[in-house]
């Protein structure tokens, strides 16, 4: 322990030392405005994000469960990042919340759970710090308080949870029964491939594909992201999934190593399922959300690439590609958030004419959506080629392929949007907006990401250096 | 001689462009920009020229090398040498009489030159990368600018050509991706680490059924840039729906990222796949060029007819690489470089009288000679030099392609020579008719006689390009010379590798 305790643990501790901040300011006796308290957690959250590049050390706490080294705390830096853009994207929307400080009690608590969740050595950690992660997000899922598809949303997301916990659960049980052990180290020198945990591993494996909503476990998705506020929106399509997929390569990478053929092929089956459902679906949507709802989907898909390379260099391109996905994702949803707060507008039939409007917003957009669809020389571009890069070098050029191809069908749907903008015609198009400070320092935080995250290749070069593989 | 300023140079052009204030600025910055390139790749020409001079033999000359993302060994690797120097002399050329055409753009200006500039950066980099991934990047870099271009400034159904062209040129680069990223994994320069290091890679012996495997993903993807049949209905939608200078550009110079490819990464690298399947290649060609030819005949919009005519003409590049002599190849490369410039001032042309008569149907010109004799001269000229008349450049590039065709001795090549030889007669009709009836003749609308010939900016263009075609045309040897070095080294090095095989 002593101060070894504080600084393995440092960003779980600031987490946690913000919420309770939050806490004494709501329960103290004197009445803050929503601005101050915007500014206020604004300001921490910036902090935390940089205190993650300060005394990083590697090593275990709490006998093995809880374990970090500097690659966990490049990926919960990440995680920070976005979280931090995020808030300065809601800030139009939460102006006028009655709960803003709920509002980010809960999101911290969620963002915590994620941490432990990364950090975790032992199933149990690893259960604990999901549902952590996954019950206050459905409260935060109802937070637009008025609105019906709301409460629906969360109402979907807490049944969905539940459901894909209860297959976890029952996949960890199983797993302890056979193997006689949680902990993740001793656990892959246990496993020999018996058909019960095989089965068992296909229900955590399944688990795992609830949260990131890998075809066919997405059903959740649309509904609950077009429901659910723009912030949580983004929220659970950023950070949420990024943070499951970091631990998701972490346990698919250590413990489940002597499986690999095994998921490899299961690899293999759902990223091409993902690509191609989620592109398909896509292409027919008319809400934005939704539409990015879809388009994440088969993001995801392209990460499943990326995984099922198990080198070195595939860990490297996921991270790297959901560094960049933060960026691009949330540049998306910066512009819609603004868009949907000040105008409640959200079709792409709204989008039409927007050039001749808001030239700056488009451009945005237009940006965050190319890099989404991977042109150059937005980062977009460098993430999916090393993505699909790190899978090639197994040697399946049939997935390669399937994946080249559903590359030109995301670039048709993305391309209708920027259709939509900057070429149709529209007698009403959305007015000129005035755009706030916060949201204008996300937006470039967003678009300077996109552009320089691809070019500064120390950055991949750096991740690469952090990252294993076998 | 730094090489990348050639890319450098239009990006500070464009950011430039970002902070001008009004039409007057972005003209003017515009202009300087193209001027710049156009010195600058003179200044490149004569340097090589030279240095060549000077005895160097080096394969490519003025490289650069530097580590990109070291973990995966990917350099930004540029170096240029005959091909890629004449291919950037007639980007320059291009981009400059483009932006003289674009002038009195006032549309939404800034955008317009801003994606021009964007486009002649990645055409730039293209042409001087000597690493996959760099020439990938840089090829689909040149993809968006072109979408938007048509999109938003275009004609006719405009949204629809550019999203077909968008989409058929990124699935181009689909297939380009896989044949890069198959290639890639079978090299070997020692411990199992890979490169995308196309001089590494051309010293290697990829071994044959790789190549196979590969050879028909980058060669058709690159084909699909440079119109192979039946990949070649995104040319006739986007060249029509296109504003003037965007289709200069595309038939100029981004059908000449597909056939470089071709030649340099498919044909350079996969030399035994190449031969294996050069009677396809040979096959479509042929096709290409008659089909063409014959489906110019229906045409009755003239950028139809130019976009069609671009389909046959872009089949003798394919023609010439596909036959696999030097001669041949040699003249791939001449009708590349002709085609870009015959085929941008024909557009200049068709531009020119669309911006004053308000169509493009044959049918309704006619006796455009009386009141515009300087655009109908370039129109003429623009049409004998598509035609192949002698002292243009045009019959010299299509001369060498069959001369090179014919030595391939194979009965059925030569037949091939035979028919895609042929074409010049239909060429001639269809060139000739449309050429008769919209410049010679009755005026056709009384209204067309207040119209007023070319100002001096569209002068300046047009002059530019018949003075390319002209050079060439008349002194060939300048561009042989120039050409010759770097296509003999393609030639032994597919020549060793059969012999060893």
């Amino acid at each position: 322990m002593g101060i070894d305790f504080f600084i393995l643990m440092k960003q779980e501790l600031l987490i946690a030392l913000i919420i309770f901040i939050l806490l004494f300011i709501k329960v103290g006796s004197k009445e803050w405005k929503n601005e101050q308290v915007l500014n206020i957690v604004n300001v921490l959250l910036l902090i935390n994000f940089a205190a993650g590049f300060f005394g990083n050390k590697e090593g275990m706490l709490f006998n093995d469960m809880f374990k970090t080294n500097q690659l966990i705390v490049l990926e919960k830096c990440t995680l920070n990042l976005g979280v931090f853009i995020i808030s300065l994207q809601a800030y139009s929307w939460l102006k006028n919340h009655k709960h803003v400080l709920e509002f980010y009690m809960l999101l911290l608590c969620t963002l915590l759970g994620m941490f432990y969740m990364i950090s975790s050595g032992n199933l149990l950690m690893f259960y604990l710090g999901l549902e952590l992660s996954t019950i206050p997000l459905a409260a935060l899922a109802n937070f637009d308080l008025e609105k019906r598809k709301s409460s629906e949303a969360a109402f979907k997301l807490i049944m969905s949870s539940a459901f894909s916990s209860g297959l976890l659960l029952f996949g960890i049980s199983m797993m302890y029964g056979t193997a006689g052990t949680v902990n993740f180290t001793e656990l892959s020198q246990h496993l020999d491939g018996s058909e019960l945990q095989l089965f068992a591993f296909i229900l955590l494996f399944a688990g795992f594909a609830f949260k990131i909503s890998v075809v066919p476990f997405h059903l959740w998705t649309a509904d609950v992201y077009e429901g659910s506020p723009v912030a949580i929106t983004s929220y659970l399509s950023v950070i949420s999934k990024g943070a499951f997929i970091f631990a998701f390569v972490a346990v698919l990478y250590t413990v489940f190593k002597p499986l690999a053929d095994i998921w490899y092929n299961m690899l293999f089956l759902l990223s091409v399922l993902t690509m191609v459902i989620g592109n398909l679906f896509a292409m027919r949507q008319n809400n934005l959300k939704r539409f990015l709802a879809f388009s994440s989907i088969a993001q995801v898909g392209f990460i499943l690439v990326g995984i099922s390379g198990s080198s070195q260099a595939g860990t490297a391109s996921v991270i790297y590609f959901i560094l960049i996905y933060i960026f691009s994702n949330l540049g998306a949803f910066g512009v819609i958030a603004l868009v949907s707060s000040l105008t409640g507008k959200e079709g792409i039939e709204d989008y039409k004419g927007f050039y001749k409007t808001n030239p700056l917003l488009t451009w945005g957009l237009t940006i965050a959506l190319f890099s989404l669809a991977g042109i150059p020389p937005t980062a977009g571009f460098f993430g999916k080629f090393f993505l699909i890069m790190a899978g090639a070098a197994k040697g399946n050029y049939t997935l390669i392929i399937i994946a080249a191809l559903n590359m030109i069908v995301s670039l048709y749907y993305y391309l209708r949007v920027v259709k939509a903008m900057f070429m149709d015609k529209n007698d009403q198009p959305i007015e000129k907006l005035v755009i706030n400070n916060y949201s204008k320092l996300a937006l470039v935080i967003c678009v300077g990401g996109i552009v320089l995250t691809g070019f500064v290749s120390w950055i991949y070069d750096y991740i690469y250096s952090l990252s294993t593989g076998f | 001689m730094n090489i990348s300023l050639l890319v450098i140079l239009p990006l500070l052009t464009a950011i430039a462009l970002l902070f001008c204030k009004g039409l007057k600025q972005v003209r003017t910055v515009s202009l300087i920009g193209a001027v710049a390139q156009l010195a600058l790749a003179f200044l490149v020409l004569i340097l090589y020229w030279n240095e060549r001079s000077a005895g160097n033999t080096a394969q490519m000359l003025f490289e650069l090398n530097y580590t990109w993302f070291a973990p995966l060994h990917i350099n930004f690797h540029v170096g240029v040498d005959g091909i890629s120097i004449a291919m950037i002399a007639l980007t320059a050329f291009i981009v400059l009489a483009g932006v003289l055409m674009s002038w009195k753009e006032d549309r939404m200006p800034k955008e317009f030159f801003f994606l021009l500039i964007l486009l002649s950066a990645g055409a730039y980099g293209f042409f001087i990368s000597l690493d996959l991934f760099t020439m990938f990047f840089f090829l689909e870099v040149a993809v968006i600018p072109k979408f938007l271009l048509i999109g938003i400034w275009g004609s006719g159904k405009k949204e629809y050509s550019a999203m077909k062209l968008a989409l058929m040129l990124m699935g181009g680069s689909a297939l380009v991706f896989v044949g890069l990223l198959g290639l890639y994994f079978n090299t070997d320069i020692g411990g199992g680490v890979h490169t995308f290091d196309l001089l590494q890679i051309s010293q290697m012996h990829i071994p044959v059924e790789v190549q196979k495997m590969f050879f028909p993903f980058a060669f058709v993807g690159f084909g699909i840039f440079g119109a192979l049949f039946p990949f070649h209905t995104w040319v006739p939608d986007g060249h029509s729906s296109a504003p003037t200078a965007a289709s200069m550009f595309l038939a100029g110079i981004s059908m000449k990222l597909g056939g470089y490819g071709c030649l340099r990464v498919a044909t350079y690298l996969m030399p035994d796949a190449a031969h294996a399947y050069s009677w396809i290649i040979v096959l479509l060609a042929t096709i290409a060029i008659i089909y063409g030819a014959f489906a110019t005949m229906m045409q009755k919009d003239l950028k139809y007819i130019n976009a069609y005519s671009s389909v046959s003409h872009c089949g003798f590049v394919l023609l010439g690489i596909g036959m696999l002599t030097q001669t041949s190849i040699t003249g791939a490369v001449m009708q590349m470089v002709s085609h870009g410039l015959m085929t941008a001032l024909f557009f200049a042309a068709i531009g020119m009288i669309y911006n004053r008569t308000h169509t493009r149907m044959v049918a309704q010109l006619g006796g455009l000679l009386k009141m515009m004799p300087f655009i109908s001269t370039v129109f003429v000229i623009a049409g004998l030099c598509s035609l192949g008349l002698p002292g243009f450049s045009g019959f010299v590039a299509e001369m060498t392609v069959f001369m090179g065709s014919w030595q391939n001795p194979d009965t059925m090549y030569r037949i091939a020579t035979i028919l895609a030889c042929a074409s010049i007669v239909v060429t001639a009709v269809y060139i000739l008719r449309a050429v008769g009836k919209t410049v010679m003749g009755p005026v056709t609308d009384s209204h067309y006689l207040s119209l007023k010939d070319a100002s001096w900016n569209e002068k300046f263009a047009a002059g530019l390009l018949i003075i390319g075609i002209v050079a060439i045309g008349v002194a060939p040897f300048w561009l042989n010379e120039l050409i010759t070095p770097a296509t003999d080294t393609i030639m032994q090095h597919a020549v060793k590798l059969v012999t060893i095989k």
